[in-house]
C-alpha cells in the first residue's frame, strides 16, 4: 500500500491549528509514544506477577495511602485539562493565555511530583524501598518510571514557555506545543492505569 | 472564563466532556475501593472496567483519536500497539501464572 494512503495530506497541515488535523510530525510522535505504551504495558506485567512476593516485608495494604493518591490523580487529571486550555490558546494565537495555561499546568505537574516524592521517601524511610521484596521493586520500577516521565514532561513544559516567551507562537514552537501536550495527555492516561491496577488493586 | 469566545472554541468541550467522564470515573473507582460494597473480586472487575472505559475517554477527548480519515495513520499505529500489548503483556500473565498453578 503506498504511503500517501495511510498518511493523507500531511505535508500542509503543520501550520495547521485544527484538533482534527495531525501533521506528519505528531504522527511520528505518536509512534514514540506508542513504544512507551508497550514499556509500560510490560511494566505492568512484571509488577502484576511480582505484587504478591513481598518476602515477608509490608505487603500493598500496609503501605498504599488512597486519600494521597486520590490527590495525586486530582492533580494529573486537572493539569490535563489546562494543558488542553493551553493548546486552545495557542488556536487562537493568544501568547499571554498559552503561557499562563501552561504555568497552571506546570504548576500542577509539579506539585504532583512533590506528592510522588513524598510518598516515595515515606515508604523508604519505613523500611520499604525497592530493595525489600520484590513485590517493591517491581513497584518503584513502575511508578518511578511513570514518575520521570512526568518529570521530564515538566523540563519539557518549562522550556515551552520559555520558547512562548521568547520566540512567540511561530509555526516551530506551535508545532513542539502540540506535540508536548500529546505527551502530557499521554502520561495522564498511563496513571489511569496506574492507580486503578496497583493502587486499587493493591487496597481492595 | 477571561474572554467570552474562550468557552466558544471548538476544542473546549471536547476538554470540559473529557475532564468531567474522567472524574466521574475516577470518583467511581476510589468510591468502590474505599467502601466495602461488594465482594473484592467484583470490586476489581468493576474497577478494571472503569480503567478501560476511562482510558478510552482520554483517548478519545484528551488525544483527539478517532475513526476520521484523517486520523487514519494514528488509529493504524495504535492498533498494532494494542495487538503487540495484548501479546507480549497479556501472554507473559498467561504463562507466568500458568505455570505458578501447575508449580502449586
Amino acid at each position: 500500500m503506498p504511503s500517501a494512503m495511510i498518511i493523507p495530506e500531511m505535508t500542509a497541515s503543520e501550520t495547521s491549528s485544527s484538533l482534527d488535523e495531525v501533521s506528519v510530525k505528531e504522527i511520528g510522535f505518536w509512534i514514540y509514544l506508542m513504544s512507551d505504551a508497550i514499556i509500560f504495558a510490560l511494566l505492568f506485567a512484571t509488577y502484576i506477577v511480582m505484587s504478591a512476593n513481598n518476602a515477608g516485608g509490608p505487603t500493598a495494604k500496609d503501605l498504599f495511602d488512597l486519600k494521597h493518591t486520590a490527590e495525586e490523580t486530582l492533580l494529573l487529571l486537572t493539569s490535563s485539562l489546562t494543558c488542553g486550555f493551553s493548546i486552545l490558546a495557542l488556536s487562537r494565537k493568544c501568547r499571554s493565555e498559552v503561557l499562563f495555561w501552561l504555568s497552571v499546568t506546570a504548576l500542577l505537574g509539579a506539585s504532583f511530583i512533590g506528592m510522588e516524592i513524598t510518598e516515595f521517601h515515606g515508604m523508604v524511610s519505613k523500611g520499604a524501598g525497592p530493595d525489600r521484596s520484590g513485590f517493591l521493586s517491581a513497584f518503584f520500577t513502575l511508578v518511578g518510571t511513570h514518575g520521570l516521565h512526568v518529570s521530564f514532561g515538566l523540563v519539557w513544559g518549562l522550556v515551552m514557555m520559555a520558547q512562548v516567551a521568547v520566540k512567540g507562537l511561530n509555526e516551530h514552537v506551535a508545532s513542539r506545543l502540540r506535540r508536548w501536550s500529546m505527551f502530557w495527555h499521554f502520561l495522564d492516561l498511563i496513571w489511569v492505569a496506574i492507580f486503578s491496577f496497583v493502587y486499587l488493586r493493591g487496597v481492595i | 472564563m477571561r474572554r467570552p469566545e474562550f468557552t466558544r472554541a471548538p476544542g473546549f468541550k471536547s476538554y470540559v466532556y473529557g475532564f468531567a467522564s474522567a472524574l466521574l470515573l475516577t470518583a467511581f473507582s476510589f468510591g468502590l475501593g474505599t467502601t466495602h460494597l461488594a465482594p473484592p473480586n467484583i470490586v476489581l472487575d468493576m474497577v478494571y472496567a472503569a480503567a478501560v472505559i476511562q482510558i478510552l475517554v482520554h483517548l478519545h477527548f484528551f488525544l483527539h483519536l478517532n475513526l476520521s480519515y484523517k486520523k487514519q495513520a494514528l488509529f493504524i499505529v495504535s492498533l498494532f500497539t494494542f495487538v503487540i500489548v495484548v501479546l507480549m503483556a497479556g501472554g507473559t500473565l498467561w504463562i507466568i501464572f500458568s505455570l505458578n498453578a501447575h508449580m502449586g
